[in-house]
């Protein structure tokens, strides 16, 4: 009997083993399915909270879309969440944990915000160009700071970076309380509004923030994938014994990465404070630097993928402020849905990487 | 000397949360997880607590709730780590995104269905959620303030600490558990079972989580919902982690300066120092951070996280 129960146990055994490499098709394919059960799933769970799944994403898709206002608004979400993906990309690809692009994006805007405020007199197309330098400037040294210390001393980066989002933060609070507070605001607390000369153009009823976006995703794309400095990064992210056996300096090249990194992000600070808020406010980058690491991961760190994919997230983001005024949902719904579909395409990721084995056959 | 003792004592209720976030976390990170979700999880304590006690007016059911559900919230993080691999990074993030927004997102759905519009405790759990008062000891001078005068949450989490504690380092399943983050291919050799033992220790830490999350909007808020009640003290208490050197009693005293710090502003003479407030939130980071350069700089091997934390486990890689 204790014999037989033991076979039978045998018979179902489990294991997991992993899959020699999938195809681009293959993997793509995977992660269609993903995505497919994460709306599904979503959609369940609108109907748990009692609304009809179609009707809610169908205004979800029309908030996005219907007018070319929505469509102008979704592309102003875009961008931030496109450029900071861009820049975090950059880090991760080198397997170097940059979760501080909220504190990389408000270091730029910092920077950028004191010209706006302080020397607006300049023509504009100086100003612009001062304002672009500061926010690439700011961003970078801010990112450089846990690339020092990593290099260094081997500082965990991941925490290190997360502590310099808050420091950043308050520092636009004490900006925001003390020198840079606005005097004619009546004793509310918030900073000046730019003078127009200091806000940034639009082009096509859209600030310009966009055009920036689509050149920084074809430059990033190039760097990662033809420069000398790509394949460093690329090297470095493998063994940094195997990058100092190839005569390359893998702390110099953490260093510069994680300055690019930065200022990538810092450009998106000062397009979010010059072209959008034209203040700088406190929400400047508002958790844009957590999803943007959500966005580079699930377009596995290729550029034209985050194009796509911050897009998506852009018009759920947008899609999602409709919810309120139509059936009275409130914005954080999109929040929820993000989660869900991560959480698949976390899944699926595995059955990309791994199969299962029953009793010794293979089956996919 | 009044003002000092007020002092710790808003110290200590300052500091409550984060007890809880920590020892949770410390938990998960000796079964070799890193995991960022400690917001998440809170936020969804936070709320899955505040409802139940809003509903069922018991604190007892709140806090069981609060637990359960932090833990709920770990499943997702530990299938996904655990049995599917996946980058825990990314894993925490995506928790931490989720479940806030998922937090906030119940309790604005049910403000807009109340008919006050606002939540707001009913009278029976807010007379649980009060001060304690013990007889005799609570009337001690000095004494009777500082340690017997707090709601039944700062003893709640100081008796967990200490249980947690006792189970890291003094039993053999707390030595199974730390084997296994440190190196679970040589855990898995001598037998001891990797994957059980992590969903265990995940879903327990994520549920400690949870209660640390209905403190903040039970107490912290003052008994009326809140969104975003957690603000923060998820991620404090990853980093406090490092400040306590994975040891949960380290964790109490942890929990006390920080809480210190954050309360600091409201107690400073101006006769002393006037410093802008930003200054003093800042603090608690900024300290952080200098923890984490201090503790890399000397490498002292009692202070450092689990060898194989931030790697998950592959059986058949070993």
């Amino acid at each position: 009997m204790a014999e037989q129960a033991v076979q039978n146990r045998e018979k179902f055994r489990i294991r997991i083993s992993k899959r020699a490499e999938v195809g681009t098709k293959k993997a793509v394919l995977f992660r269609a399915i993903s995505v497919a059960a994460a709306i599904i799933a979503g959609g369940l769970f609108i109907l748990c909270i009692g609304y009809n799944p179609f009707s809610v994403y169908g205004t979800i898709i029309k908030g996005a879309f219907s007018t070319s206002m929505a469509f102008q608004a979704t592309v102003k979400v875009m961008i931030p969440l496109l450029i900071s993906s861009l820049g975090v990309t950059l880090a991760f690809k080198m397997k170097f944990w940059n979760i501080g692009a909220e504190g990389q994006i408000i270091a730029g805007a910092i920077c950028a915000s004191y010209f706006a405020l302080f020397h607006a007199d300049l023509p504009h197309f100086l100003l612009m160009i001062i304002m672009f330098a500061a926010g690439i400037i700011g961003g970078g040294l801010y990112g450089l700071i846990p690339a020092f210390f990593k290099a260094k001393f081997g500082t965990n980066e991941t925490l290190f970076t997360l502590m310099l989002n808050y420091i950043a933060l308050y520092v636009i609070v004490w900006l925001r309380d003390g020198a840079w507070a606005d005097p004619e605001s009546g004793g509310f607390p918030k900073i000046a509004r730019f003078v127009s000369n200091a806000q940034l153009d639009k082009v096509g009823g859209i600030q310009v923030g966009w055009i920036i976006g689509l050149i920084l995703t074809v430059i990033v794309f190039i760097y990662l994938k033809y420069t000398k400095h790509g394949y460093e990064i690329s090297v470095v992210s493998e063994s940094h014994a195997t990058a100092r056996y190839a005569g390359m300096n893998p702390k110099k090249i953490m260093l510069r990465t994680m300055f690019f990194s930065g200022a990538v992000c810092g450009i998106a600070g000062m397009v979010q404070a010059t072209g959008s808020d034209m203040t700088l406010a406190t929400s400047v980058a508002g958790g844009v630097g957590f999803t943007a690491i959500i966005v580079a991961w699930l377009a596995q760190l290729e550029p034209i993928a985050i194009l796509i994919v911050s897009f998506l997230f852009s018009v759920l983001e947008k899609g999602s402020s409709v919810m309120q005024s139509t059936f009275g949902l409130s914005t954080y719904c999109a929040d929820v849905l993000q989660g869900i579909i991560l959480f698949f395409v976390l899944a699926g990721e595995f059955f990309i990487r791994y199969k299962f084995v029953v009793n010794g056959k293979e089956r996919n | 000397m009044d003002m000092f003792i007020n002092f710790l004592v808003a110290a200590v209720l300052a500091g409550a949360s984060l007890l809880y976030g920590t020892v949770g976390e410390i938990i998960n990170q000796k079964s070799g997880h890193l995991n960022l979700g400690v917001e998440g999880m809170m936020a969804i304590g936070a709320c899955a607590g505040f409802m139940a006690g809003y509903r069922f007016d018991s604190l007892v059911i709140a806090i069981i709730a609060a637990f359960l559900s932090g833990a709920a919230a770990a499943l997702i993080y530990a299938v996904l780590t655990v049995t599917f691999m996946a980058d825990q990074n990314v894993t925490g993030l995506t928790l931490t995104i989720f479940g806030c927004g998922l937090s906030n997102f119940i309790g604005e759905y049910n403000i807009t269905r109340s008919e006050t519009g606002n939540l707001k405790l009913p009278e029976h759990i807010m007379s649980q959620l009060r001060n304690i008062h013990i007889p005799v000891l609570s009337d001690i001078p000095v004494v009777g303030k500082l340690f017997f005068s707090y709601n039944i949450f700062i003893y709640l989490g100081a008796i967990i600490a200490i249980i947690v504690y006792i189970y890291l380092f003094k039993t053999k399943t707390g030595l199974n558990l730390r084997t296994i983050g440190e190196n679970p291919a040589a855990a898995d050799a001598v037998g001891i079972h990797v994957v059980r033992s992590k969903y265990i220790n995940l879903l327990i830490g994520g549920g400690i989580c949870g209660i640390g999350g209905a403190y903040c909007s039970m107490i912290v808020c003052g008994g009326v919902w809140m969104s975003d009640s957690v603000n923060g003290m998820g991620w404090i208490s990853v980093a406090l982690v490092i400040f306590a050197a994975w040891s949960p009693l380290k964790a109490i005293g942890g929990s006390l300066v920080f809480g210190a710090f954050s309360v600091l502003k409201y107690y400073m003479p101006k006769s002393v120092i006037t410093l802008p407030n930003a200054f003093y939130d800042m603090l608690p980071f900024v300290i952080t951070a200098l923890i984490l350069v201090i503790t890399s700089v000397r490498k002292n091997k009692g202070r450092m996280q689990p060898a194989s934390c931030g790697v998950n486990y592959f059986r058949e890689e070993r």
